[in-house]
């Protein structure tokens, strides 16, 4: 009996501890959560003012077909850019990323080339023993986060379309929705789609040097302005599914406590009334 | 004229101003109140704010877009 008390004791020890560590992760992903979320609601002028500039220039009809970002070609090598984390214990967040990127190969792309380009290690971890082309060359682009490597990143993506390396590109991430529920996304990055705009603008601007050359340069920035925002959804994805799991996690050591606890009273009790027994027995016997 | 100027990361500069010079892709060129609506791109160098006709600001540029409307100019950068 006191031998079991121990054991329990030492299990609720334990469980106590590794409930302190999970409540401090949740913290610290609250914090960087924030974060990551004013970061998102930095961007959005730059986004916007791009995006209305680029609608600017649509507005008044163009020929398209001679920008080669919107080049439609046969499917034969894809190109996947994949945004998982670095690091683990944020619940279903890496996996259900690398699913999403199997289901999808399987369901539109099971004859095309596929080549993975991996930022963040856990995405490069879950398709080591696959026989895509992996290139890792981004993989720690959370170590000093910047939009210069966005920037480099995304002209070498545009590169490998434009000499036709890729006939598509897309990035999976985990868009971020609220703290808690993130959605796995493929997004097309290339080639563009390009809305035509909704109004007519009434302001005849001059394009200077000429449109065609305008979009040319225009696109470039509105995709590395895309992948960025991608990744800084998926970093603040990566903080809430963390924050949720540990949340999670302390529930349950709550729990697990809980019942920790009752069987140590019992087992407690247990011992308490076995000596009784035995006193008052022994005494019994005494007596005679 | 109302002047804005964006980057990825943060809002660079906002206010009234008299004027900007910006580095265009075929030459500097100078935009003032009234200027007619333009969309041009940038070049590497550097955009010069004229806060007021005499009084100015520098900030150097890798590239970026320029758009001018009636009232309002707004310059896109990557630094």
């Amino acid at each position: 009996m006191p031998g079991q008390l121990k054991e329990v004791r030492s299990r609720i020890k334990s469980t106590q501890s590794t409930q302190q560590i999970t409540k401090a992760m949740k913290m610290v992903s609250a914090a960087k959560l924030r974060k990551a979320q004013d970061n998102i609601i930095k961007i959005r002028p730059y986004s916007k003012n791009l995006f209305e500039v680029c609608q600017h220039v649509l507005a008044n009809e163009t020929d398209l077909s001679q920008v080669p970002f919107l080049q439609q070609r046969d499917t034969k090598h894809v190109l996947f850019i994949l945004i998982t984390s670095d690091r683990g214990l944020c619940g279903g967040y890496n996996s259900n990323i690398i699913k999403l990127a199997k289901h999808t190969i399987q369901e539109k792309y099971a004859n095309a080339q596929i080549t993975f380009w991996h930022l963040g290690k856990k995405g490069f971890e879950g398709f080591a023993k696959f026989q895509y082309q992996q290139n890792t060359d981004f993989k720690d682009i959370f170590i000093n986060y910047n939009y210069t490597q966005v920037s480099k990143l995304a002209q070498k993506a545009i590169e490998g379309f434009l000499n036709k390396t890729f006939d598509i590109v897309d990035v999976i991430y985990s868009e971020f929705k609220n703290a808690a529920s993130q959605m796995p996304t493929v997004e097309r990055f290339l080639p563009i789609t390009l809305q035509p705009a909704t109004t007519k603008m009434k302001t005849d601007f001059i394009f200077e040097p000429d449109k065609l050359s305008l979009l040319n340069a225009l696109i470039p920035a509105i995709l590395t302005n895309k992948i960025h925002k991608a990744i800084l959804d998926a970093q603040a994805s990566e903080h809430g599914a963390r924050m949720t799991a540990m949340d999670k996690a302390s529930d349950n050591a709550n729990e697990l406590l809980k019942n920790l606890k009752v069987s140590y009273n019992r087992a407690r009790q247990a011992a308490i009334t076995t000596e009784l027994t035995e006193i008052v027995s022994g005494a019994a016997a005494l007596k005679g | 004229m109302e002047l804005e100027i964006i980057s990825p990361e943060q809002k660079l500069f906002s206010g009234n101003v008299y004027g900007i010079q910006v580095p265009g892709i075929s030459g500097s060129f100078e935009v003032l109140n009234n200027h007619a609506p333009l969309i041009s791109t940038l070049s590497n160098g550097s955009i010069k704010i004229l806060i007021t006709e005499k009084q100015f600001e520098n900030l150097p540029i890798q590239k970026g877009v320029i758009e001018v409307q009636p009232h309002k100019t707004v310059v896109l950068v990557e630094q």
